[in-house]
């Protein structure tokens, strides 16, 4: 049975209130699908209508090939994890995780196998007979996701899974989840989250959202090294938003020639140039920008610099592995970076 | 602790024990003693016996003790399921519905306990729901007064409720049903259980609607003390009094003891 989602124009509304605007999107079988974005982006939303938590005011949803816009949460076959766990408190962990095998009147002599093996995978087999409470905020997100697991889900559904977490512990369940969808290559994930790593880290494809709508979709190389729009360019990794205008054999910004590829924008037209802080280099070069320092931030293995460049003073960010001497505030210094680094993002684009 | 200096705390305790033993402690303490007298003439009572206690824990006392005890039994019991129901029902309706609900509830702690006797009176006490005369219409009555609070202790831990419970029990494919009877109702047993004390010890204490209803076979308790006490048995009374109070307590401490198990588990 294939088992992936699909929104046909979804739309929610809480009253004249739009949260979600005809989204159309599809997660292929067994796809780790990233919905990215800031809070009150519409992103959390798409999750509760595939969850069945939230009526579209139009549009559609499938699992797979069945429309389950109209079926209550308990006939979609779905999995949750949510940020908060919800593990129910009066339940020890091994019957938290039978919960939906027996609510699912699932043969009973089964059941005790498949709460194991659900236990095993999620590393929680020897915390079976303990109470939610007596667990850390990580064994209990991890008992959620064996909960979730348990009963062979063709959707899984993650709604900020790592969020309440330390960011030790995030990277190391990160991985875990990487792991998971290695051994459960035929379940369909919808991941939500605001954190850019996790979304780069763990996803196929990442849709990006802002303001109630889809803004972007992509591999998370082409999302962060193509970006199409400054609020991608922006929330999808850092980016230095150059405005330009385009040249005949590059683009000029604030009176600076600088070569990079135009892809045939228009020449005259006003554009945006995106360049990531940890591709600007210190020191002469290709593309040199002339500024002063306006303030350092020293990040342990980096350097951040903010340089107020050229007339109109753009603040430029620039990382560069850790100096050896902490630059002063007030110096004039020159930034460089190659033409292959630097992206020409769609004349007229707005936002971000 | 609000009050840090030394005199401050002294002072804040001699004024807890000054207005708290004369408002609550002493009269429950005048009962106590006068339980154990025979006169009460002078400052002190004199005569110091357990004979009254002989007549209160057998023959009519003992009667309206087990009256007392079934009637507050089944009020609550039917209170905690009318209660919780409707508060459960009006969970799901929308603002007005709830609203209208819940004033619908109220009623019967707004109204005296008086006109609510009366109206049960009035209205069964003819056919086809002929109920004056029974012990049915003191239950029906007591049960009525104290669905209110069931009513509103539970609907307040309703709102509690976190609703991520209940739509994570949803997703894992459990039908309402289940989820009210595997998640809810256990998650909301505390309330339920502080519900069912609070009902019972109003109902032991109920008088004002059981004195216009009960039948001559069916005497609560709180009735016995009152006819007792107007018939001039002092002192019997008091025995009687100590004796509901005493039950209630324990009642009350036992149900108490299942909640703290409740909630820690």
């Amino acid at each position: 049975m294939s088992s992936g989602i699909r929104f046909e124009s979804v739309s929610v509304a809480y009253g004249k209130n739009v949260v979600l605007d005809s989204l159309d999107l599809t997660v292929e079988p067994g796809e780790v699908m990233a919905l990215l974005g800031p809070s009150g982006s519409g992103k959390t939303t798409a999750l509760r209508a595939v969850a069945g938590f939230v009526k579209p005011a139009s549009g559609r949803v499938f699992i797979g090939e069945r429309d389950v816009t109209a079926l209550p949460p308990y006939r979609r076959g779905i999995g949750m994890v949510v940020q908060q766990y919800a593990l129910f408190p009066h339940l020890r962990v091994e019957d938290n995780v039978a919960f939906g095998l027996k609510a699912q009147k699932v043969d009973k002599a089964e059941i005790p196998a498949r709460v194991a093996e659900a236990l095993e995978m999620t590393g929680m087999a020897s915390y079976a007979k303990r109470y939610p409470r007596e667990l850390s905020g990580g064994q209990q997100q991890r008992v959620a996701i064996a909960r979730a697991l348990a009963i062979r889900p063709n959707v899984l559904l993650l709604d900020e899974p790592l969020s309440a977490l330390d960011a030790q512990l995030r990277s190391g369940m990160l991985a875990e989840l990487a792991r998971l969808h290695r051994e459960l290559p035929d379940v369909s994930i919808l991941y939500v989250t605001h954190d850019q790593v996790e979304a780069l880290t763990l996803a196929d494809r990442i849709a990006v959202m802002d303001k109630a709508r889809l803004q972007d979709c992509g591999t998370p190389q082409e999302l962060y090294r193509r970006p199409r729009t400054e609020f991608t360019a922006s929330f999808v990794g850092n980016a230095n938003l150059l405005p330009v205008q385009v040249g005949a054999a590059g683009v000029r910004f604030d009176g600076v020639e600088l070569s990079v590829d135009t892809q045939g924008a228009a020449e005259g037209a006003s554009a945006t140039l995106c360049v990531r802080p940890h591709l600007v280099g210190l020191g002469e070069g290709p593309n040199a920008l002339r500024g002063t320092i306006s303030e350092v931030q020293w990040r342990g293995s980096t350097h951040r610099l903010y340089v107020e460049v050229g007339e109109g003073r753009h603040r430029v960010k620039a990382d560069v592995r850790e100096l050896r001497e902490t630059p002063v505030l007030g110096e004039d210094v020159v930034l460089h970076f190659a033409a292959e680094d630097a992206v020409l993002l769609g004349a007229g684009v707005s936002g971000g | 602790m609000l009050v840090h200096s030394r005199t401050g705390k002294w002072a804040t305790w001699v004024v807890f024990f000054l207005l708290f033993l004369p408002l609550f402690a002493l009269p429950l303490l005048v009962i106590l003693t006068a339980s154990f007298s025979t006169h009460w003439s002078g400052a002190f009572p004199s005569g110091p016996t357990v004979e009254n206690y002989g007549a209160a824990v057998r023959g009519e006392s003992l009667q309206a003790l087990t009256t007392s005890l079934v009637t507050a039994l089944a009020a609550s019991v039917l209170a905690l399921t009318f209660g919780s129901w409707a508060a459960l029902a009006a969970a799901a309706l929308k603002k007005g519905g709830k609203r209208a609900l819940d004033a619908l509830f109220m009623l019967p702690v707004a109204v005296p306990s008086v006109v609510v006797g009366l109206a049960v009176l009035v209205a069964f006490s003819q056919p086809p729901f002929l109920l004056n005369g029974t012990r049915w219409i003191v239950i029906l009555a007591h049960t009525i007064l104290v669905t209110a609070f069931a009513y509103q202790s539970v609907s307040a831990a309703i709102v509690r409720l976190d609703p991520m419970y209940e739509q994570a029990a949803a997703s894992l494919g459990a039908r309402p049903s289940y989820v009210l009877w595997r998640v809810k109702l256990p998650l909301l047993l505390p309330s339920l259980n502080a519900a069912a004390g609070l009902c019972f010890a109003l109902s032991m204490g109920e008088l004002s609607a059981t004195m216009m209803l009960y039948p001559p076979d069916w005497m609560p308790l709180p009735v016995q003390i009152f006819t007792a006490t107007d018939r001039g048995s002092l002192f019997a009374g008091s025995a009687v009094a100590v004796v509901l109070m005493g039950t209630t307590l324990l009642v009350l401490l036992a149900v108490s003891r299942i909640r703290t198990k409740a909630s820690f588990r």
